[in-house]
């Protein structure tokens, strides 16, 4: 059987099981469409928040990400997986306590204010599409790179499936599908992990692999990797703040990558699905364990993709290349343009030979590819490399060490099959959960909260259903014609989170006293800071003035920004009223969760 | 419903214990936390480079790896030490409630108690 065909087979056996559990898990109430009815086991809730958090990024592109930067990707691994850290202590059995359906929520009532309530929706809704547009943008990458048929193509069929599955079961149904979908992801990307590690260093586990020898060579890998880094003009693999990454832009950006994860609203309202506030603990022990299992991996990945792109590539003629080579050059994830020697160079300075293509149109790579072919034969077109170098397109695109990684190690066709059915099991599981933020944003907290508190059950499950299908159909179109700015949106998605949600969530909890003008100046300060940033310098050319923080580190000090606003403003007004004071300590107190509140009683005591 | 100072009096002496107590377990795990993430990852990833953990450079083993696990078994600790906490508080609670029955002053507001959630 062909690759095409093997692809054919999982993404129909994984499409239809999801189809199977979204109409075993069909819902009735508003109750089980936004949390589930909170009676998920913490295990299961543990796989479905994995799967929620593992986006087709982290699947797709965090590992080649890794293979790039060397010592620096772990700022990614550190930033992701520390966030839950912060949302374990901080967040989760609170808000669980707390015990409604969103993040705005809990806004809205601990500081009393339609405006913090406003401001939350917006930030949820914002986030949440930065995101799934990226979700529906992999679905169509991965259909169109495994089965050979156009991006759009791919995204109307991502389309169609969560937009079946996420109406017809709400958040129970996104939950069972999540569970299915995290061991159709987790056992994709581990197999050419274990795979290429046996491969290369003799050793099943590829944690173990990336700190051992290699076969056959005797030096250890990571030192060979230095040192074929130092010989080919890249900086070093495994040595810190070398390059454009110094220490002070690794700490931001990490630190800002943690208090963004923590601060994510499609990651907390995870815990609201749970039985207890034991349930909400335990819960986030068995997410990060499941995330561990990708993020501990990637690296690995990362190292031993390194070493076979480089060994395997440099200073090879046409006839010695290996064979993935030719697979992946058709689709422009990889180019090569050579300096007329017939032999391939892949280094970090101007003698390189490799490229991609980036976003430039076929043509347009066509064109350089003829400019380069006369230049070469009798110096009249152009250099291709130079057009490329300068358009900023050195180097392999990166989705590839992932994608590629099962034919590197020479695997059977079925796995490389696999890990189609994978990546699109991560993009699906973090859209769906994404959709479902923004359904329970609009439906619950603005048009049932804010405009008509009088909407029964039946018409406010009818609105949060069809919120969440113009959320699909608006996120399609994202995916077909992705706005440029995606790429940046998600160090923005990331920034904002960290300044404004975090920060206002922690004092909610922890300070009896911190009110609501103090919070909503806050929350604002911290926005607008982080955002006038980032626009600022990634579309106005403005320096990086604050002390060389690059945009994606900036939220950190956007979170700072808030964190002092809003405690150097709050001895200057008054402290919450006796009513938020009392569920300020309820939420501290684990006694008394018991089955979920009713949400009208609830909102009648407002 | 601003409860009478003497009834609340007593469940707010073993609610605030323990609320001192999770303080205390949760500001000894964010300081590891902080020490082995943003330390050990990042700020002083340089300085331990010079050591080497099972062929890995340290600081760089601490960025990819040692991190990760040492955040998992963080929360994994923290579920532990709560949900311990969680039931000497219930004990505690219940203590408190059958004190406040016996004692004829607050006996009536003292069964109200229990729901203030």
């Amino acid at each position: 059987m062909s690759i095409r065909a093997w692809t054919f087979l999982f993404v129909g056996v994984t499409f239809t099981l999801y189809l199977v559990i979204a109409w075993l898990s069909r819902v009735k109430d508003t109750k089980g469409f936004y949390v589930a009815g909170q009676g998920i086991p913490a295990a299961a809730n543990g796989m479905a928040t994995a799967a929620d958090w593992m986006s087709a990024a982290s699947f797709i592109s965090m590992a080649g990400l890794i293979s790039t930067l060397g010592y620096a990707g772990g700022m990614y691994l550190m930033g992701w997986t520390g966030g839950y850290v912060l949302l374990a202590l901080l967040l989760a059995p609170y808000l669980r306590k707390f015990g409604h359906f969103t993040v705005p929520d809990f806004i809205g009532d601990r500081y009393r204010s339609d405006t913090a309530r406003l401001v939350a929706v917006i930030c949820a809704v914002f986030v949440s599409f930065t995101y799934v547009a990226g979700q529906m943008r992999g679905v169509g990458i991965v259909f169109s790179r495994f089965l050979e048929v156009d991006v759009s193509v791919g995204v109307y069929v991502g389309v169609g499936i969560v937009f079946i599955y996420a109406t017809l079961g709400g958040m129970k149904g996104i939950t069972w599908t999540q569970v299915a979908q995290y061991w159709v992801l987790i056992t994709a990307f581990l197999t050419p992990a274990i795979a290429i590690s046996l491969d290369l260093t003799g050793a099943a586990i590829p944690q173990i692999g990336l700190g051992s020898t290699l076969v056959g060579e005797g030096t250890a890998l990571l030192e060979k990797l230095n040192q074929i880094h130092a010989d080919l003009g890249f900086s070093s693999y495994t040595e810190p703040f070398v390059g454009s990454w110094n220490k002070l832009n690794v700490f931001c950006v990490t630190l800002a990558l943690m208090a963004g994860t923590a601060g994510l609203p499609h990651v907390i309202v995870r815990f609201y699905t749970v039985k207890s506030v034991a349930a909400a603990r335990w819960s986030a022990f068995w997410a990060l364990l499941f995330i561990s299992l990708l993020y501990l991996t990637a690296p690995a990945i990362g190292g031993f993709a390194r070493y076979t792109m480089l060994d395997g590539l440099h200073g090879k003629t046409a006839q010695e290349l290996p064979a993935w080579f030719d697979t992946w050059e058709k689709t422009g994830l990889i180019l090569w343009l050579d300096n007329g020697d017939g032999r391939l160079a892949y280094t970090g300075d101007e003698r390189n030979e490799i490229f991609r293509s980036g976003a430039m149109s076929t043509a347009a790579i066509g064109k350089i590819k003829q400019d380069h072919a006369l230049w070469l034969s009798n110096r009249t077109g152009a250099d291709g490399r130079v057009v490329l170098r300068q358009a900023g397109l050195s180097g392999p695109d990166r989705d590839i060490i992932v994608l590629a990684t099962p034919e590197m190690a020479g695997l059977a066709r079925w796995i490389i099959a696999f890990v189609a059915a994978g990546g699109l099991a991560a993009a699906l599981s973090t859209a769906s959960g994404l959709l479902l933020v923004i359904s329970s944003s609009v439906a619950h907290d603005l048009y049932y909260r804010m405009i008509n508190p009088k909407a029964t059950e039946e018409k406010r499950l009818l609105v949060g259903r069809g919120v969440i299908g113009v959320a699909v159909i608006i996120a399609g179109i994202l995916g077909i014609y992705p706005p440029g700015f995606v790429s940046q949106v998600v160090a923005f998605a990331f920034g904002l989170a960290a300044s404004s949600f975090f920060p206002v969530i922690v004092l909610g909890i922890f300070s009896l006293r911190v009110g609501t003008v103090p919070a909503v100046a806050g929350m604002i300060a911290g926005i607008t800071f982080t955002a006038a940033y980032i626009l600022g310098s990634v579309y106005g050319g403005m320096s990086s003035w604050a002390f060389g923080i690059g945009p994606q580190g900036i939220g950190a000090v956007g979170m700072v920004v808030n964190f002092a606003v809003t405690l150097g403003l709050t001895p200057f007004f008054p402290a919450p009223d006796a009513g938020v004071q009392e569920l300020i300590r309820s939420i501290r107190e684990p006694e008394g969760v018991g089955p979920a509140l009713n949400i009208d009683a609830s909102v009648e005591a407002d | 419903m601003p409860p009478p100072i003497a009834p609340t009096g007593g469940a707010r002496s073993a609610s605030d214990h323990y609320w001192r107590k999770n303080l205390r377990i949760m500001g000894i795990l964010l300081m590891i936390w902080a020490l082995v993430g943003l330390g050990a990852g990042v700020l002083f990833a340089d300085f331990l480079n010079q050591w080497n953990l099972g062929g890995y450079p340290l600081g760089f083993w601490f960025a990819q790896q040692g991190s990760i696990i040492v955040f998992v078994v963080l929360i994994l600790v923290y579920a532990l030490m709560m949900n311990r906490l969680d039931r000497e508080h219930h004990v505690d609670l219940e203590r408190e409630r059958i004190a406040q029955k016996s004692n004829p002053e607050t006996g009536e507001s003292g069964t109200d108690d229990g729901g203030t959630r």
